[in-house]
């Protein structure tokens, strides 16, 4: 009974030694605690204690870590190419400003606007073309909720009967929306077309790539049809189109036939609701070309824009985004910098305290006693 | 069963109701009614003798549970919230999911419940079905039951050993007398046997008691928990009354010794036992740090209020600058939008529900946990644990660990407390004339000494040369102290389970020059005339006039724990021959001793029993041989009071042997070896008024009624009276002056006193007397007060035969003790009953009082004086401290004060002077204060300086103090159990609350405080997150976090750590803390958790939640990042946060800690990898599928969590690495040194105590403290410079002859 509360402590020798003795004539059980270096507390530990001396090196080895990740962070930022321009229509100068003034979401006849840009640089690789919304508020409770993935998911239940968090975009006119709720309701609905203008003056259609713009997971798992996606039109018979839609879920691509109902990309990609008011969602890829020019070379550009999507009421603006990726994804030069300064810091401060190290940390020597 | 009324069954229902609350109960018999229905029962309305202790039935437990649960203030207010998810528009979450944590709480708590309540149920069980035997009429005999099948009314028949089953009066044994014993061990901790008397004249003494017989109706009182106190009487047919006490109730749970069996009457059964009624479970207090907390919550509480209004402002504003309704605003079924401001109203209590764990849920449940693991590492501590009571620390309070380690005022009992209370006879003074017991003082010192020197063997075991051998080659006086102790050592393990068998008492050796005298008077007095002399009275005195109980050693009697023995030595057979050669030398000086000084050489006994050795020697030869010496050998003395033991004890090294005690006669045995048996006619038992008992006697021989009365020295000299026959008038006042004389040298001493006298009753007086005395017995109206008069009348005119001092030996390590605690910072008071010169002796023997301290001793027979007493004394103190000399000294002020003055300087005008002056005396001594002035200035120093204070006590005089101060700790030692009964925690040694203050008290209170202060840091940086995130959601109550995983994050993921850290961080190892006192000091006052500290950590948790937000907000801005996708990161970013914030917090590393927390990161992983892997569309707003495993093979997922967690921790270690290099703390300090090898530490704990510790420590003998045993050999002498020569004739020192005095 003895020999599993030994311990390896020196000083627990003798109540070890004398609890053996105690122990062993006694039939009877003692109250005694068994003397082990669990309960007695005497666990062996490691007692780290912060002080200058032994924090030094974690400050400069945090310095010497960060500094070049930062400038990796920097450089790659700074690699990546970016172009933006804002088609609003704000300004009376833009093109899309009758577009932009005249807007009501049940306008029939889309109204047209084009705008000339030009990039400076060429752009290299996959270049990815986002439209970006601002003061969008793709976060708020109620419209996060206004949703059913249920439907979503192909479920046929949910599909005649929505959930309710979809009020007030659940039913219209009697028949189940599908999809429902507020968020597919404010679908993006512009459409963006880029041309190249060569040093003729010819317009070449730039080819969009609408496939893989979603992610695998929400095309392939999440999102699904109800009853696979053969005849979507029987599947989603005796259900009506969002409020807001002008054409029905199974006609949101025409060109492609598996691109039609909840699986199509521009929904999914407008479904994944945005975390911030100021957001960019990716709209369409330009694979880059086989050979050696670029993806677009620098030069004169027209975006044609069938504007349909209303952003004056809540003060918002509508942007497109140009951008190529590298592994690090968008151009944001904020966390080069946070490392490349924070690293500073670091070795700064590692550095001051070498200092108070040799003022005040004098441990080891005899003269310890604390005063 | 026949059906009956409703009404009926009310009526009778009713009429049980007012039976039970009816002063007096009429019992009678149940036998004359056996097997009739229960209606017919008599005693039906009594309580049956199952007893119940749960709390709850299986079926009611949930809503009992419920309701228990919902007295939390905390639980309705998240029950509440909750439900407030339920409503539509201010609703945050689903619903239903909304109810988890406090779900999960909640029956956490009920889980906790029912297992407690199931133990209990299995307790009880168990109980109820315990076998008894009770009488059934159709059997003519008893038959076998159970407990719960005891009704009142029954006959039940207890056998020796067996526990008896309820409240019986007892009305038959199967002892001659009538008089069984009772050990009350499971009741009281007492182990002592006690008499019980049947009562008288219902019975006959057959063989065999038939209950049948019995037709009496028996009127007891009302079930109370008094213990002590009982009153009954039962009445006859004939209308003959015949009362009872407590002397003939045999107590439910008391387990029946030394009497073969017993038939009682059971009078109260179950829970209306005394027993029953004393068993008040666990008491609850509120610790100083749940105080605060409480405080800290409702800041919480503020700051929710504040965030939600800024929640619902901003909603406002952010609704009345949108120019039109846009697409993401979504209205209503109606298509309605309610208008910016009653959005904005609505949005206050969403982001209530929304930030509903700012205030710490779990909190409370964790901070139960924490306790009850402190506790188990508190009572599972070796070094608390006492070998020679088989005891360890109990805690009783479940929830004020912490408060030990806050603790500013120690108020201590003397007697039990600070002293063994196992009594050592020392000297004595008969007839005026001194016996100072020179060579049993000899002895007594150095036993002293082997004690210590034991100790160092002991403590250097690993070097096998220096053993218990070493001692062989030092002179004999050591060897006579060595061996005896060694011996005694053994005989007291072998004998432990007899009460008061302690070696030191049991051993006396006699005074050569009062054996002389007793020889020679014996002598005399056996030759020539039956006048005795009064060295034989004093001796016969000191034998009978007790309660002292003779019984066998060898008689059966078990005790459930025994005690492992051989505690202390180190090889036992090498103790063992070491012992035997000791034994040998011994007898040897022992036998030429006595040569040399006694005429005729006595024979020695060779049965090698040590134990006999001075007995024996008085004997006359011839008594050696044909006394079989196991009659006087074996003999136990089970005395209710240590004194009484010593006393019996010396009065048999003298020759005088208590040989047996029944109710009616005492048997001594003179040293001439004649037995006399004297009847006794009464004893008048000892009480804490008259402060004194008598036992009146006939003298076998000359038929004398003599009365010895034993007492406190005030309490008997005022009732000196008439001179003793021989003697003259003047003699007789010489002999008073100088006993009395003798007894102050005694108190200054230390000595607790006892005067003896004798007086010799009439014959007529005796008839007179003894006729009231009945009457008083059989009263049961104002019983105690007849009783005690009836006692008064007798006890006067009484002639004085001597007086004794007995010794109270400090306890083990006291004065260590002592001076840890007062460098620690706690100021220490020692509140005792006895005589002020007692008193400072013991004061300054402990430490308690230091030589070179100033001693103010206040006392003062009026208010007027008392004031101005008061006044100057302030005023010299003030100067004492202002005085440049003093300066840089601690203050070692130190009071001495009697109960009368300090209860005049307790009254309102002086209290504030008497405490401004108390806050500067480092120890204050209080002499011959009453049990309530104890609690009294308990109260009044914790009111009027609001400190921490903490009790001390062993007896029943504590208990008021105990229960009046913040800690009670109840001494479970020789007194009884009612001050552990009443105590917070209990340990068996004064020594024992170094280490608990010191070690467990900071353990406690660095942990819990840590863990406080860390669990609000900890929700609020969680929170806050979620706060943030609404600038950018246009306040609209969004949370980007999953709430499950928001659930589980604080339910599991981050919950284990802080309740580890509570229970296991480790700041300083137990012998830094200990080597070092002054560390204590970090907790007393504010301590660790203060105002201040509450808000820099939720300052910090602000800081941290700032850049736990906007890093990644910054890092994410204006891309297409969704919003669960960034929740992720946020979410593993705070993991990582607050459990890296722990680890700078965490102070030492276990596996444990290593396990716990890489295990919560790992469970973190596991479940949302897998959580989000599963769940397609579950938990619909948040779509948490793939999103982690997105993040997970994104490098900027990393980046992004490794520089926030750098960034938000690095001013919280920075902080620390600076505070730790530039100013340490003297808790950094002492980590510093914690580390270091074991040596060097010794080295430097040393130096840090001599550099800081205060004036006294200074010298070096701390290992031996001055024992004031030494030096009382030569003549007395005062031993102290007493403050009185400072203070001149401000003060003075009155003997003053008050009316308390601890025996």
């Amino acid at each position: 009974m003895m020999a599993s509360s030994y311990n390896a402590k020196e000083e627990d020798g003798h109540i070890a030694a004398a609890s053996t003795h105690g122990g062993a004539p006694g039939v009877v059980k003692s109250k005694k605690p068994d003397n082990t270096a669990f309960k007695q507390q005497r666990l062996p530990a490691w007692q780290p204690i912060l002080t200058a001396g032994t924090v030094l090196p974690a400050f400069f080895v945090i310095g010497l870590i960060f500094i070049p990740i930062g400038i990796g962070l920097f450089v790659s930022s700074n690699n990546i190419k970016e172009f933006e321009i804002d088609y609003t229509g704000v300004d009376i100068n833009n093109p899309c400003y009758s577009c932009a003034k005249n807007f009501s979401w049940n306008n029939t006849t889309p109204c047209l606007c084009s705008l000339p840009f030009t990039l400076e640089q060429p752009f290299e690789s996959n270049v990815f073309m986002y439209y970006g919304l601002s003061n969008f508020y793709q976060n708020h409770r109620r419209y996060v909720k206004s949703r059913d993935d249920s439907q979503l998911n192909g479920d046929r239940s949910a599909l005649k009967s929505p959930s309710k968090e979809c009020e007030p975009y659940r039913t219209s006119e009697g028949a189940p929306i599908a999809p429902c709720g507020a968020i597919a309701n404010s679908l993006f609905n512009d459409t963006l077309e880029l041309y190249h203008i060569d040093i003729n003056g010819t317009r070449n259609e730039i080819p969009l790539v609408k496939k893989g713009i979603a992610w695998w997971t929400d095309k392939h798992v999440k999102f699904r049809n109800p009853g696979g996606n053969d005849n979507l039109t029987v599947a989603f018979q005796g259900t009506s189109k969002p409020v807001n839609w002008r054409k029905p879920v199974t006609e949101l691509d025409p060109a492609d036939p598996d691109n039609n109902g909840f699986i199509n990309e521009d929904f999914i990609v407008w479904m994944r609701t945005a975390a911030l008011p100021t957001f960019r969602k990716l709209y369409r890829i330009i694979q880059k070309k086989p050979n050696t020019t670029p993806t677009l070379p620098s030069g004169k550009y027209v975006l044609e824009i069938t504007y349909n999507y209303p952003v004056l009421s809540f003060d918002g603006r509508k942007r497109m985004i140009l951008s190529t990726i590298s592994w690090m994804g968008g151009k944001n030069p904020f966390l080069g910098i946070a490392y490349i300064t924070v690293g500073s810091i670091c070795f700064f401060l590692g550095v001051v305290l070498l200092i108070i190290h040799h003022k005040y940390d004098t441990r080891n020597t005899s003269a310890d006693i604390p005063s | 069963m026949p059906w009956r009324s409703p009404l009926a069954l009310l009526r009778e229902a009713l009429r049980g109701q007012r039976a039970r609350e009816k002063d007096l109960r009429n019992l009678v018999s149940n036998l004359p009614y056996e097997g009739l229905e229960k209606g017919k029962q008599p005693n039906r309305y009594y309580s049956g003798n199952a007893i119940k202790t749960t709390k709850y039935t299986l079926l009611l437990f949930i809503p009992m549970n419920l309701f228990e649960q919902f007295h939390r203030l905390a639980n309705i207010y998240f029950v509440g919230l909750a439900i407030l998810n339920f409503v539509p528009v201010v609703n945050a979450f689903q619903p239903e999911v909304a109810l988890i944590p406090i779900i999960v709480i909640m029956s956490l708590t009920a889980l906790k419940h029912a297992w407690e309540d199931f133990r209990r149920y299995q307790s009880d069980k168990k109980l109820n079905h315990k076998p008894c035997s009770i009488y059934s009429r159709r059997e003519k005999q008893f038959v076998e039951r159970r407990w719960k099948d005891v009704r009142v009314g029954d006959f039940v028949k207890v056998v020796s050993n067996e526990i008896v089953p309820a409240d019986l009066l007892l009305l038959y044994t199967s002892d001659p007398n009538g008089v069984c014993h009772i050990e009350t061990s499971n009741l009281d901790g007492e182990t002592n046997l006690k008499l019980r008397k049947a009562i008288s004249g219902l019975c006959v003494p057959n063989p065999e008691y038939e209950p049948e017989s019995f037709n009496c109706t028996v009127v007891c009182e009302k079930p109370n928990n008094n213990l002590n106190n009982f009153k009954c009487y039962a009445e006859k047919p004939d209308q003959e009354k015949v009362g009872a006490g407590i002397e003939s109730l045999l107590l439910r749970g008391c387990t029946m010794r030394n009497t073969n069996h017993a038939v009682g009457f059971v009078v109260y059964a179950g829970h209306e036992t005394k027993s029953m009624l004393n068993n008040n479970g666990p008491r609850y207090k509120r610790s100083k740090l749940e105080r605060k907390l409480n405080t800290d919550v409702i800041f919480c509480v503020i700051l929710l209020f504040v965030m939600c209004l800024v929640g619902a402002v901003g909603q406002f504003l952010w609704l009345k600058a949108l120019p039109a309704v846009p697409p993401y605003l979504v209205p209503d079924s109606n298509g309605h939008l309610d208008s910016p401001s009653l959005s904005g109203f609505y949005m206050f209590f969403t982001m209530i529900i929304l930030l509903q764990i700012l205030i710490p849920i779990s909190l409370y449940l964790s901070i139960e946990l924490v306790k009850m693991g402190q506790i188990f590492f508190i009572t599972n501590d070796v070094d608390l644990y006492d070998q020679e009571t088989d005891s360890c620390v109990q805690c009783k309070s479940l929830n004020i660990t912490e408060d030990l380690g806050q603790i500013e005022y120690i108020f201590s009992d003397k007697t039990g407390t600070l002293t063994e209370n196992k009594m050592v006879f020392r000297r004595c003074s008969i007839m005026g004339t001194e016996y100072p017991h020179k060579e049993n003082a000899i002895r007594l010192a150095v036993l002293e000494e082997t004690e210590t020197e034991d100790d160092i063997i002991f403590n250097q075991r690993p070097r096998p040369t220096k053993t218990g051998w070493s001692l062989e080659s030092e002179d004999t006086q050591r060897h006579h102290g060595s061996s005896s102790r060694h011996k005694s050592k053994v005989a007291g393990n072998a004998r432990s389970d007899v009460a008061f068998s302690s070696p030191l008492e049991t051993e006396v050796i006699p005074d050569r020059m009062l054996l002389q005298q007793i020889s020679g008077a014996e002598r005399f007095s056996s030759s020539s005339s039956r006048e005795t002399d009064p060295h034989l009275d004093f001796f016969l005195a000191l034998a009978i006039c007790n309660t002292v109980v003779v019984s066998m050693a060898t008689a059966p009697r078990r005790r459930v724990s025994g005690v492992s023995s051989s505690s202390q030595t180190n090889n036992p057979l090498d103790t063992l021959s070491n012992w035997v050669k000791k034994t040998g030398s011994l007898r040897h000086i022992f036998t030429s001793w006595r040569q040399d000084h006694f005429n005729p050489p006595l024979k020695m006994e060779e049965s090698g029993e040590v134990d006999g050795l001075q007995t024996c020697s008085l004997h006359a030869p011839s008594l050696c041989d044909n006394r079989p010496s196991a009659t006087s050998d074996d003999l136990c003395f089970e005395a209710e009071s240590p004194d009484e033991a010593a006393l019996v004890n010396a009065a048999k090294a003298y020759g005088f042997t208590l040989l047996a005690r029944t109710p009616n006669s005492v048997t001594v045995r003179l040293p001439s070896g004649e037995d006399l048996v004297f009847q006794v006619l009464d004893t008048l038992t000892f009480d804490s008024v008259r402060k004194r008992m008598s036992i009146l006697v006939r003298h076998p021989i000359t038929r004398e009624c003599l009365l010895y009365t034993k007492g406190a020295d005030y309490a008997i000299m005022e009732l000196l009276g008439s001179p003793y026959a021989e003697h003259l008038t003047g003699n007789e006042k010489k002999t008073a002056a100088a006993t009395q004389h003798h007894l102050d040298c005694y108190a200054k001493d230390g000595l607790r006193t006892l005067c003896f006298t004798k007086k010799v009753v009439s014959a007529k007086m005796y008839e007179s007397w003894s006729v009231d005395r009945q009457r008083a017995l059989a009263a049961i109206e104002n019983r105690e007060q007849l009783v005690m008069d009836s006692a008064v009348q007798l006890e006067t005119n009484l002639s004085l035969l001597g007086a004794t001092g007995i010794e109270d030996c400090l306890q083990d390590s006291v004065p260590e003790t002592i001076v840890a605690l007062r460098e620690a910072g706690i100021q220490l008071w020692v509140l005792t009953g006895d005589k002020p010169e007692t008193a400072v002796n013991i004061g300054y023997a402990c430490r308690l009082l230091e030589e070179e301290d100033l001693v103010i001793n206040i006392s003062c027979n009026n208010k007027l004086t008392c004031t101005s007493i008061l006044d100057s004394t302030l005023e010299e103190v003030r100067r004492y401290a202002a005085d440049p000399r003093n300066v840089g000294t601690t203050q070692d002020i130190s009071l001495v004060i009697d109960g009368r003055t300090l209860a005049m300087l307790l009254s309102s005008d002086l209290q504030d002077g008497f405490v401004e002056l108390a806050r500067r005396c480092r120890s204050v001594l209080c002499c011959r204060v009453t049990p309530l002035q104890k609690s009294h200035v308990v109260k009044v120093i914790r009111e009027k300086l609001k400190v921490m204070t903490l009790a001390v006590g062993d007896g029943a005089n504590d208990v008021n103090m105990i229960q009046a101060a913040d800690i009670g700790i109840g001494i479970s030692g020789q007194e009884g159990m009612q001050a552990v009964m009443a105590s917070d925690f209990s340990m068996p040694r004064f020594k024992h609350l170094k280490k608990l203050l010191l070690v467990h008290g900071h353990w406690c209170y660095t942990r819990l405080a840590n863990m406080i202060i860390y669990f609000f840091y900890k929700n609020v940086a969680y929170v806050n997150l979620l706060f943030w995130y609404q600038f950018y959601c246009g306040f609209s109550g969004t949370a980007m976090i999953d709430y499950w995983l928001m659930i589980f994050f604080n339910l599991f993921f981050t919950s284990v750590p802080p309740i580890m850290f509570g229970i296991m961080d480790k700041d300083l190892s137990a012998e830094m803390l200990l080597g070092v006192p002054e560390l204590y000091r970090s907790g007393q006052g504010a301590g660790v958790y203060r105002f201040s500290t509450f808000w820099v950590s939720i300052l910090d948790a602000f800081y941290q939640s700032l850049v736990c937000f906007f890093i990644p907000y910054l890092a994410y801005r204006d891309s297409d990042i969704d919003l669960f996708t960034f929740g992720t990161p946020l979410n593993t970013i705070s993991l990582f946060i607050i459990l890296l914030h722990l680890s700078i917090e965490i102070k030492s590393w276990t596996l444990v800690h290593w396990l716990i927390m890489l295990g919560s990161v790992a469970l973190f992983f596991v479940v949302t990898v897998a959580y989000s892997g599963l769940c397609v569309t579950c938990n619909p707003p948040s779509n948490p599928y793939w999103i982690i495993q997105r993040q997970m093979v994104d490098p900027m997922f990393y980046l992004i969590c490794i520089i926030t967690t750098v960034v938000a921790l690095l001013p919280r270690y920075m902080f620390h690495v600076l505070r730790n290099s530039i100013a340490p703390s003297p808790l950094q300090q002492a980590r510093h040194v914690d580390r270091l090898d074991p040596g060097t530490r010794e080295q430097l704990m040393k130096e840090w105590r001599n550099l800081r510790g205060s004036g006294p420590v200074k010298r070096s003998r701390l290992s031996t403290p001055p024992s004031p045993t030494l030096d009382t050999h030569a003549d007395i002498y005062p031993v102290s410079p007493i403050a009185s020569d400072i203070m001149g004739d401000e003060s003075t020192l009155n003997v003053i002859t008050g009316n308390h005095h601890h025996t």
